[in-house]
């Protein structure tokens, strides 16, 4: 094997065995489950229900651009949970930043829903990108000036988001002659659909949310020094940094990317809101970061491939009879391969390997400390 | 004294305030036994943070394990019904064999989702709150897709435990019988809470057992030289505490309905988090603050049911109801933030332990 094709190995090899792993315990659950329950056992079911859920995904036009729809918000969310990761946080958050970006898309969709698209667009966006970004100083700023450790700040701003969006749909927001609590729709602040008969142009905004992300973080002063601050915020501190700032900074242009995740996905599936507008995209963006490793790339892919399971998992529960929530199976044991690296690396005897991410090593040391040195 | 109370009521601000403790007060025998079956589940939660932190884990995973608890507490029941038939309830809490086996592997299954918390978090060393995280996306997938399978062709559970219904002339006592109503109006899960809480403060503050647990959090290197094992006390203390979670959520699916809905935890494991740590750590503070927390969505639909006269009345009106349930989370976080007396967790807590190597 040559060196260059060794070192891709060396840093793909962990997430490509933690997937097929998954996959065949998978299969073991559909078998078992459906002997269980049907009492039968059929080795063939796992295979239908792959072929199924491969066809939902990108198996047809149509199923490719749901896998992109779906894709948009989880590379978004995984892009906002890496940007954390790079700085050493953990951004747990995504949820409730995701919620407001919407609430604040719907805002200001709703009221200039008359105006013309390239203007209701834009301003859409930006305040649900603006909330969000809000919605992320808060626990970057606590952390900064309190130590308040962001795991649990950002835990408690998810519940508080649904309160809020609850509220907010239920009162101010409410359309008057509605008996249910529901809001108007969109309008002309809609995203264009690009592609099929749903395929937005938010794909689009991810992708290049991905470039700047990576461009960000290794080509600009900002991006080293959160790289510096996450992976030793000792050092960061000597050579002259303020991981205060860095740690405000940071949580809030994660909670940028959270809140414009929630926007675009407002302004191009759902277009209004109602009060129990939820989502799952909070724990599937801590997914998709670990298993891209936080690199814009491995995010991009990483986000695909779950955007790829959620668009076809429907399919595979009416062709193969499979519930579509073993997709969160997959993922959870995808998620724990990658945690438990170690014993995979010494199993698989990968010693060059690179381990999942480095700088996931320190959320929990750090929560018992008391505050961030300035 | 009518006059003095008239009086203090008609002041600026501090007579609302007064209003609304004398409002409090007044529905407080009314919301009680309320507030308390809605605190069950978030106090066991609350505890089984208590015992992991205080040995130096951090158990974010605390709702996956009451998820999959509850649901193997409920479909543990559809299994077994057809082997162990409905059986006779007993004349205690409607005690049939069925209910008790579910009961049994619910709890189970809580302590061995928490050996798979305790494993990742002691022996491999991987992050402690990534480690967490998993459980509960782990939770939320594997109990949704067994119920998505099992749920088609609606079969039911064991059924659950009833209430233990108290003499009447306990409950009838003026001014106190409402706390026998409270705490003996229950079933077997609810009622064993309060002795939980007790023993549990007890032992944490005044055995050897508690001794060593709070050491391991606190230094744990300092344990180990005096002989302590900090690894098997880890793992021991992670184990029983999932055994703790899996009692809030055997609760909700043995105890208050019988049966289960996806994700019906309900975001309790995390509220037990905040309730750990505005109890500061304790059992007992612990406790106390799961009962706030429940008691804050009480009043707020008490003020939608029967608003108060007055003054008060027009000024908690224009609160949205949401706002009551999203109070214990701001004053979890105004705590954190050390606005209100800070709360400081143990010295040790997640991080991993690391034998000295032997030279």
């Amino acid at each position: 094997m040559s060196a260059r094709l060794r070192q891709a190995w060396d840093i793909v090899a962990l997430p490509v065995i933690s997937i097929v792993l998954s996959v065949i315990v998978g299969s073991v659950v559909i078998i078992v489950s459906n002997w269980l329950v049907a009492g039968e056992i059929q080795p063939g079911l796992a295979v239908d229900a792959y072929k199924a859920l491969i066809e939902g995904s990108i198996g047809s036009f149509n199923a490719v651009v749901s896998t992109l729809v779906a894709a948009t918000p989880l590379i978004l969310g995984g892009l906002s949970v890496g940007l954390a990761f790079k700085g050493g946080l953990f951004n747990i958050g995504v949820q409730g930043q995701f919620l407001m970006g919407a609430l604040g898309a719907v805002i200001v969709g709703v009221m200039v829903r008359e105006s013309p698209p390239l203007i209701a667009i834009p301003l859409s966006l930006m305040a649900g990108m603006l909330v969000g970004a809000i919605y992320g100083f808060i626990p970057g700023f606590l952390k900064a000036t309190s130590g308040a450790h962001e795991v649990v700040t950002t835990i408690m701003l998810n519940f508080i988001a649904i309160a809020i969006l609850a509220a907010m749909v239920g009162g101010p927001l409410k359309v008057p002659a509605s008996p249910q609590p529901i809001t108007l729709d969109v309008g002309n602040a809609a995203l264009p659909v690009i592609f099929g008969r749903n395929g937005h142009i938010g794909i689009v905004y991810a992708m290049l949310m991905a470039i700047v992300y990576g461009w960000l973080l290794f080509r600009t002063t900002r991006g080293f020094e959160i790289r510096t601050a996450g992976a030793n915020p000792d050092a960061a501190r000597y050579a002259g940094m303020s991981p205060r700032r860095i740690i405000v900074w940071t949580m809030s242009a994660a909670g940028l990317l959270a809140g414009f995740a929630g926007a675009t996905e407002l302004l191009g599936v759902n277009h209004y809101m109602t009060a129990s507008y939820g989502t799952t995209v909070g724990f599937d963006s801590i997914a998709v970061a670990l298993l891209g490793r936080t690199s814009p790339l491995g995010i991009v892919v990483a986000g695909l491939i779950f955007g790829g399971m959620r668009a076809g998992a429907p399919a595979m529960q009416i062709t193969a009879g499979v519930p579509a929530e073993l997709v969160g199976v997959i993922q959870a044991t995808i998620l724990f391969f990658l945690v438990a690296s170690p014993v995979i690396q010494r199993i698989f005897r990968l010693k060059s390997a690179k381990v999942a991410i480095e700088e996931t090593g320190t959320f929990a040391k750090t929560y018992g400390s008391e505050t961030v040195a300035r | 004294m009518e006059p003095i109370i008239e009086l203090i009521y008609g002041v600026p601000i501090v007579g609302l305030v007064a209003q609304l403790i004398g409002y409090l007060v007044a529905i407080l025998p009314d919301i009680a036994p309320i507030v308390y079956r809605a605190a069950i589940p978030i106090g066991f939660a609350a505890l089984c943070g208590v015992m992991c932190e205080r040995s130096g884990v951090v158990n974010i995973g605390i709702e996956g394990t009451m998820l999959v608890a509850a649901f193997v507490g409920w479909a543990a029941g559809v299994f077994l019904i057809p082997v162990l038939g409905e059986g006779d309830p007993g004349q205690v809490f409607g005690v049939t064999p069925a209910i008790l086996v579910a009961f049994l592997l619910a709890i189970l299954s809580g302590l061995i989702v928490a050996a798979v918390h305790a494993w990742l978090s002691i022996s491999v060393k991987a992050d402690q709150i990534i480690a967490g995280t998993i459980i509960n996306i782990a939770a939320f997938g594997i109990t949704g897709y067994l119920n998505t399978l099992i749920a088609k062709s609606s079969p039911s559970g064991a059924g659950a435990f009833t209430k233990f219904e108290p003499p009447e002339a306990l409950t009838e006592i003026p001014f106190v019988g409402w706390i026998f109503e409270m705490f003996l109006a229950q079933g077997p899960i609810g009622m064993s809470l309060l002795v939980i809480v007790i023993a549990f403060q007890v032992f944490l503050f005044r055995s050897r057992w508690g001794l060593r647990t709070r050491s391991v959090g606190e230094h744990p290197r300092a344990a180990e030289t005096v002989g302590i094992n900090v690894i098997a006390l880890r793992y021991r203390n992670v184990i029983v505490a999932g055994g703790l979670a899996a009692l809030g959520g055997a609760f909700l699916s043995l105890e208050v309905t019988g049966s289960f809905q996806q994700g019906m935890t309900a975001g309790r494991g995390f509220i037990g988090l905040a309730a750990m740590i505005i109890g500061r750590w304790t059992p007992l503070g612990a406790f106390g603050a799961a009962l706030l927390f429940a008691s804050s969505t009480a009043i707020g639909q008490s003020i939608g049911f029967a608003p108060p006269p007055g003054e008060l009345g027009t000024v908690l009106g224009q609160l949205p109801t949401q706002f009551w349930d999203a109070l214990p989370y701001l004053v979890t976080i105004v705590v954190l933030a050390g606005v209100v007396g800070k709360s400081i967790p143990p010295a040790a807590d997640g991080q991993p332990y690391e034998r000295e190597a032997a030279t």
